[in-house]
């Protein structure tokens, strides 16, 4: 599978790593400039449209590239932990139910935090025990499990309808629901979680997960308890999905099980893999260009005169030229494009090659 | 569970590993049939025999990646015949992999620094470690020893064999080992990494004990004191090298009599 074959890389050595500041390249530095000044040259729709939702989505991306990329663990129920962090949000907090329990935003934040770490370690515990396409067809069965619950039950989760009215909090001073500052509410967060991403595959745990996925015998030959690292990591993804639910409540105002049907599941999968699990910037770029492609698709059928529902046409025909012509990716494209500046001249590659 | 005490007192008298009447069933093939073995603090032997002799299942056994079907394992007193691997590797005993189990996406030192890691506290850490970091300079010295220094930032996947297998013992080193399993350290090696070899394993200090699984008589001779024959999964002989060599069964089953 490709997936399995997307080379991790942004990993340098523990020992000879260099201080932060040195690691950084021109082009991350270009973007990071972009990102910032982008409310003083976008429209509120392409901030909120595209970028915001890109940096939500490629939030929920980034806690299965961590699974799928350091941890060889390809789980389709992050979306569903996602979801499940929205919902408690929703139900917790303040909405437009009848009956709504009203809760302050930030303790609904909180609750919704922990009970999704809850969450992922049962959704950990459950797949830990397969490998390869049983661990996807067990996250698989879960997402599909959560999606009819919630579209069933009306007690908690409103069922079809869903849970509508729930306000962007107010906090700061600032408005959070205004398009700039919920642009920079989600940049925000998606930098935090990139960061604890990237910093946490260097440290000893996101090493071991490394090492578990290369050879999960021998790292129990090393000492380490294989399944418990398992289901630790997919606590930490299951927090990094869930900030990224939450934001996705607050950007809507409302959930419905519709965000955590299996087809938004394999959206998740998709965006990561075009954008690449083989580094935690992978899931960002793949989400932007997911945001673009069905914000734009319609219009560009349309104009071929095509059905503008058919963009999904174009998202798959894209997954598939990605797939088939780079494995890892669009990172691995572009690291690939780089490795080829430098051929010729540079020395043999080096293990801490490609941070990005 | 013993309690602390008992096993205090035990690493002080025990043997480094004592197997009883341990048998591995495979469904209808019996991979071992009644081992039983006992290795001392610090002995090194060897364990010879055919292919299909049964020394890696063996290797799997005393290690935890698959348990005996019946017997018992004590390692330096304690009875693990029921802990996992993991338990076991905390306990000071270590192996190798005939084929090497490395971590190819990984670089060198990385390799080291987990197994150094696998064996101390901090396993699920999510703090970097410093340069200074006392693990690192350990894993640091460990590649160095097997002479690795100058690729230690190459990924696993780049290293050439005989690389990969002088990291393999690397990672065996790691931490305090008591007693290693070598599962066919030499195959495939050079003359000159053969002698690298032989070098390394006598230069390991007094206290570490190992079990070799070695084809080519010439190395297991020159590191071991100790030699058990097995075939079809039972042990047919033990002894001093001189006396295994001398042994008329032992050449006519394995060595064929034409070896000198």
């Amino acid at each position: 599978m490709a997936l399995a074959e997307s080379r991790a890389r942004g990993a340098s050595s523990a020992a000879s790593q260099l201080p932060w500041l040195q690691n950084l390249n021109p082009a991350a530095v270009l973007v990071a400039v972009v990102v910032l000044i982008m409310p003083a040259i976008a429209s509120s729709f392409v901030l909120t449209q595209i970028f915001g939702w890109a940096y939500m989505l490629g939030t929920i991306a980034l806690s299965l590239m961590f699974l799928a990329g350091y941890g060889g663990m390809v789980s389709l129920a992050q979306v569903t932990v996602a979801g499940f962090a929205g919902y408690v949000v929703a139900i917790l907090g303040v909405n437009g139910v009848p009956g709504g329990r009203g809760w302050p935003w930030w303790l609904a934040v909180l609750a919704a935090l922990i009970l999704s770490t809850v969450v992922g370690a049962i959704v950990g515990a459950l797949a830990v025990r397969t490998e390869g396409i049983y661990t996807i067809m067990i996250t698989l069965a879960i997402a599909a499990a959560f999606y009819y619950f919630t579209n069933e039950n009306y007690a908690i989760f409103n069922g079809h309808t869903g849970i509508d009215g729930i306000p962007t909090p107010v906090f700061l001073g600032v408005d959070w629901h205004a398009p700039i500052p919920f642009y920079y509410l989600t940049l925000f967060v998606a930098v935090l979680c990139w960061l604890a991403v990237s910093y946490v595959s260097r440290a000893p745990f996101g090493l071991a997960l490394q090492g578990i996925r290369d050879n999960p015998r021998r790292m129990a030959a090393l000492g380490f308890n294989v399944n418990a690292h398992r289901v630790a990591a997919y606590v930490f993804a299951a927090l990094i999905a869930a900030l990224g639910g939450i934001l996705l409540v607050w950007s809507y105002g409302e959930i419905a099980p519709g965000a955590v049907s299996v087809s938004a599941a394999i959206d998740i999968l998709v965006i990561a893999v075009v954008g690449g699990i083989g580094n935690p910037i992978g899931p960002f770029i793949g989400a932007l260009i997911y945001a673009v492609l069905k914000t734009f698709a319609l219009d560009v059928l349309v104009a071929f005169g095509l059905d503008g529902n058919r963009f999904r046409l174009l998202i798959g025909l894209g997954f598939l030229a990605i797939v088939f012509f780079s494995p890892d990716g669009v990172i691995g494209l572009w690291a690939r494009w780089r490795n080829r500046l430098q051929a010729g001249s540079a020395p043999p590659q080096k293990a801490g090659d490609g941070h990005g | 569970m013993d309690s602390v005490a008992q096993r205090l007192s035990a690493v002080g008298s025990a043997n480094a590993l004592e197997l009883r009447g341990v048998t591995r069933l495979f469904g209808a093939l019996a991979a071992l049939v009644d081992v039983s073995l006992t290795v001392r603090p610090g002995e090194r032997r060897a364990v010879l025999g055919s292919n299909g002799a049964g020394k890696t299942t063996l290797f799997n056994c005393i290690t935890g990646d698959f348990p005996p079907s019946s017997g018992t394992i004590r390692f330096f007193g304690e009875d693990v015949t029921a802990f996992p691997p993991q338990e076991r590797i905390r306990r000071g005993l270590r192996r190798t992999y005939q084929i090497s189990a490395l971590f190819p996406r990984l670089s060198v030192l990385d390799n080291v620094y987990l197994a150094c890691r696998g064996v101390s506290r901090g396993r699920y850490s999510f703090i970097q470690p410093r340069r200074s970091d006392a693990l690192v300079h350990a894993a640091e010295n460990l590649v160095q020893a097997v002479h690795l220094t100058a690729i230690k930032d190459r990924f696993v996947a780049e290293l050439a064999y005989g690389q990969q297998r002088q990291l393999e013992i690397a990672l065996a080193l790691a931490g305090a080992p008591r007693l290693i399993l070598f599962d066919e350290p030499a195959a495939g090696l050079s003359p000159t990494e053969r002698a690298e070899l032989i070098e390394i394993l006598s230069s390991l200090p007094a206290y570490i004990g190992y079990i070799i699984i070695e084809h080519d008589m010439d190395v297991a001779l020159r590191v071991v004191e100790r030699i058990t024959m097995m075939h079809n999964g039972r042990i047919f002989k033990e002894g001093a090298p001189q006396e295994i060599e001398a042994d008329p069964e032992v050449q006519e089953l394995y060595l064929g009599g034409g070896h000198a």
